[in-house]
């Protein structure tokens, strides 16, 4: 309980923040509406349909202020980098900016709903009373039209239609409907094709889509421009509805009741997005400045099995270990950036990815860089970034855990490498003891090259006498018989056969009892830190083993767990 | 952009227009909204275009995740054989149903969603795509292969790979011969 407080307690308080904001704001708007004496004639001929719509709206307007800006990585990054005093907790809020976004945008759907059929109630209501089916009152109040002297309540001035089709030929004609309309259906393509299916295997589709935003904002700016829900103004003579709502007869002839004045409320949404709408703008400017910055290739190398290894170089750029970058090649695609984990040291003076053919572009990137002659400089790269929290958590502890599974092990590039460097240059601030490093495979092929760069630190740690500085451990969990023959036969052999190391590969899923005992015996009085990039099931075991092993007494093993989000 | 499989978007499009026009019916009958004979209609056909849209078609390439409970459903549609499984088939009647969809205010903005799928599934049929239900995959065992059955032709020991003598033109020679060395294990 206690570690769940600690990791997610920060996080359960903002969404209690939120939906707080959201259920007060609802609640405000909908009494503001259901109970105003200005809005008495309108409810007359709207019911509590009018209060439905109106508080979804305010709720709307708030949280499309908010679902621009987890989206600005920049911002993000500048919050990030002015918080690096706070707590760790505070900035790790804000690698769960897209959970955030995901959650703004189900409110969203959730009020456009409500606030849609409340409408289209509200129409129909409008309309009826229009055509006079209603009492009096209704009939009255929706005959009076914009003249000198009078002002409109009911938006639907058209009656000489065929009734039925009089609410649809209202809604394409005015302002708030046909915006209305619009950003409707911008907004369901959004999230009909940010569906996780079609994010993770088609993301162009996703990306594309997801640009209807501009149309969505825009339309969503002027959607209240037409004024069309209207209130009673005071006047003089004051009309007191409480008197005439049953003379509508004796309006403007008798001095207690005068023709009541209606007019319709300011438009505030703009109001509401138009800061995040900057900022946005200012992202997007920025982002195109980042894209125009020159980068320099310092190497490029094709490793094993399709994967492509950039070293870039660029002035100002300052990484640290973790964190990742976008990237935009123009030859390919001029609007798609793609996310890359970097695998070089903050202490070399370049950066570099490891990029596998896993789709589309980087098929294609490996196309253009397999092309080009020796030594050429490769296309115009754009780099936007660096992006994320740091995991120099690493560091900190005396002994630590990392456990990598699949493509997760990237960011173990960085960490591995550093910690290297920050062994060679006699670093003091280093705590570190000893690492066990633990990657998960279904199949090593994908990854060669990371066994590449075990190879190296193994050569060197063991050149300078720190073999046992890194215990590292393969799991292969995906293999088959043939593995097993060819493993038997090479068993003697001094360096494993998959990955060419000297430890041998696991077949199968680690024991992570075994692993946690282990650990426990050859420091018994450490502090372990247990890092884990990985799917969620594996998180769930990794933290019960974590608490199962540790002992109260202060004096022996301790275990902590981190789930890093890269 | 060459392997989008533009059903895949065209399925979550048509089946959020099967609920929005299921919804829309709803509020049109339950508000008894001026022809209100459209909104039940939109009723019955939100929930066909649920039902039919709800089973997830098999991708081309790559791991399918079929929605939760889709089983009981895909089998109902894969019933229809080449009347499901065609792409053309869908896109037409989704236009067709969309139709009385834009008689009323209630079902327009479904009518739109669903036409827009149609054009999306238009797009699929005419690259190709076809619908393919996502079954739990069977346990085949492989048939027994003929040459099982006849006796080894290189009897073991049998060295690695690279360590194997190459097969000599005549087999039978070559089946025979070790290649290892053989010595006294001391």
């Amino acid at each position: 309980m206690g570690n769940w407080i600690i990791n997610n307690g920060f996080t359960s308080f903002m969404l209690v923040v939120w939906m707080g904001i959201n259920i007060f704001l609802f609640v405000w708007f909908y009494f503001f509406y259901d109970l105003g004496d200005q809005f008495f004639y309108t409810r007359h001929l709207l019911g509590s349909a009018l209060a439905w719509a109106r508080a979804p709206a305010a709720v709307l307007n708030f949280n499309c202020l908010l679902i621009l800006l987890p989206v600005c990585r920049n911002l993000l990054s500048l919050i990030r980098g002015s918080f690096v005093c706070c707590s760790r907790t505070m900035r790790k809020q804000l690698d769960k900016n897209l959970s955030f976004h995901k959650l703004v945008a189900y409110m969203i759907a959730l009020m456009t709903a409500v606030h849609m059929i409340a409408h289209l109630l509200n129409v129909e209501w409008y309309n009826n009373s229009r055509q006079g089916v209603y009492d009096n009152l209704s009939t009255a109040l929706s005959n009076l039209a914009d003249t000198d002297n009078t002002t409109y309540l009911n938006p639907i001035r058209t009656t000489n239609l065929d009734p039925q089709q009089i609410p649809t030929y209202f809604v394409f004609t005015t302002i708030a409907g046909l915006t209305g309309v619009i950003i409707t259906l911008a907004l369901i393509l959004i999230i009909t094709s940010s569906m996780e299916v079609i994010r993770r295997s088609y993301f162009e589709v996703f990306w594309y889509t997801h640009h209807l935003f501009i149309i969505f904002f825009a339309g969503l700016v002027f959607h209240g421009a037409g004024r069309i829900v209207r209130s009673q103004q005071t006047t003089d003579p004051p009309h007191n509805f409480t008197f005439c709502k049953d003379r509508s007869d004796d309006w403007g002839k008798i001095p207690e009741c005068p023709v009541p004045q209606f007019a319709g409320g300011f438009p505030q949404t703009w109001m509401w997005v138009i800061g995040p709408m900057i900022l946005y703008i200012f992202e997007r400017v920025l982002r195109f400045i980042r894209y125009m910055q020159t980068v320099k290739y310092r190497k490029i190398v094709m490793r094993p099995s399709k994967v492509l290894e950039l070293q870039l170089v660029k002035n100002g750029f300052k990484m640290e270990v973790g964190q990742y970058v976008f990237l935009n090649c123009l030859a390919i695609s001029q609007l798609e950036w793609h996310p890359f984990t970097m695998t070089s040291a903050p202490e070399e003076d370049f950066f570099s990815v490891h990029i596998r053919s896993a789709g589309d572009w980087t098929d294609k990137l490996i196309d253009i860089m397999q092309k080009l002659p020796e030594g050429a400089q490769g296309p115009k790269m754009g780099v936007d970034g660096p992006f994320g929290t740091a995991s120099e958590d690493v560091f900190d502890y005396e002994v630590s855990m990392l456990v990598g599974a699949g493509i997760g092990v990237t960011p173990f590039a960085s960490i591995l490498k550093s910690i290297w460097y920050k062994i060679k240059n006699g670093n003091s601030t280093l705590r570190t003891r000893k690492i066990y490093f633990y990657w998960l495979c279904r199949e090593t092929h994908a990854f060669e090259w990371f066994a590449d760069l075990l190879q190296v630190l193994e050569r060197e740690m063991e050149e300078r006498g720190l073999a046992d500085f890194l215990t590292y451990n393969l799991y292969l969990t995906g293999w088959d018989q043939s593995h097993v023959d060819h493993v038997k036969v090479r068993f003697d052999e001094d360096t494993d056969v998959v990955t060419g190391l000297k430890q041998k590969t696991h077949y199968g899923r680690p024991i992570w009892d075994k692993e946690f005992e282990q650990v426990r015996k050859e420091n018994p009085t450490s502090v372990v830190g247990t890092f884990l990039c990985g799917p969620v099931a594996l998180a769930k075991v990794l933290e019960k083993k974590c608490a199962k092993y540790s002992d109260v007494d202060p004096r022996k093993t301790k275990f902590y767990f981190n789930k890093e989000n890269f | 952009m060459g392997q989008i499989e533009w059903a895949m978007w065209a399925n979550e499009q048509a089946l959020a227009a099967g609920l929005i026009l299921l919804t829309g019916g709803v509020v049109g009958v339950a508000g008894q909204f001026r022809g209100w004979q459209f909104a039940a209609y939109a009723v019955a056909a939100g929930a066909f275009v649920c039902l039919l849209e709800y089973p997830r078609s098999k991708r081309a390439k790559g791991t399918s995740v079929a929605r939760t409970g889709q089983y009981c459903f895909t089998v109902c549609v894969k019933a229809f054989g080449p009347l499901t499984r065609n792409y053309y088939v869908r896109a037409f009647l989704h236009a067709a149903i969309c139709v009385p969809g834009g008689f009323m205010l209630a079902t327009v903005l479904g009518c739109v969603c669903l036409g827009i799928a149609s054009l999306i599934y238009l797009a699929a049929a005419i690259r190709g795509e076809h619908w393919e239900p996502i079954l739990p995959k069977k346990e085949t065992r492989k048939p027994v292969a003929q040459s099982i059955k006849n006796p080894p032709q290189n009897p073991p020991p049998r060295p690695p790979a690279e360590l194997r003598r190459k097969q000599a033109k005549d087999l039978e020679a070559a089946a025979y011969d070790n290649p290892m060395p053989v010595t006294l294990d001391e």
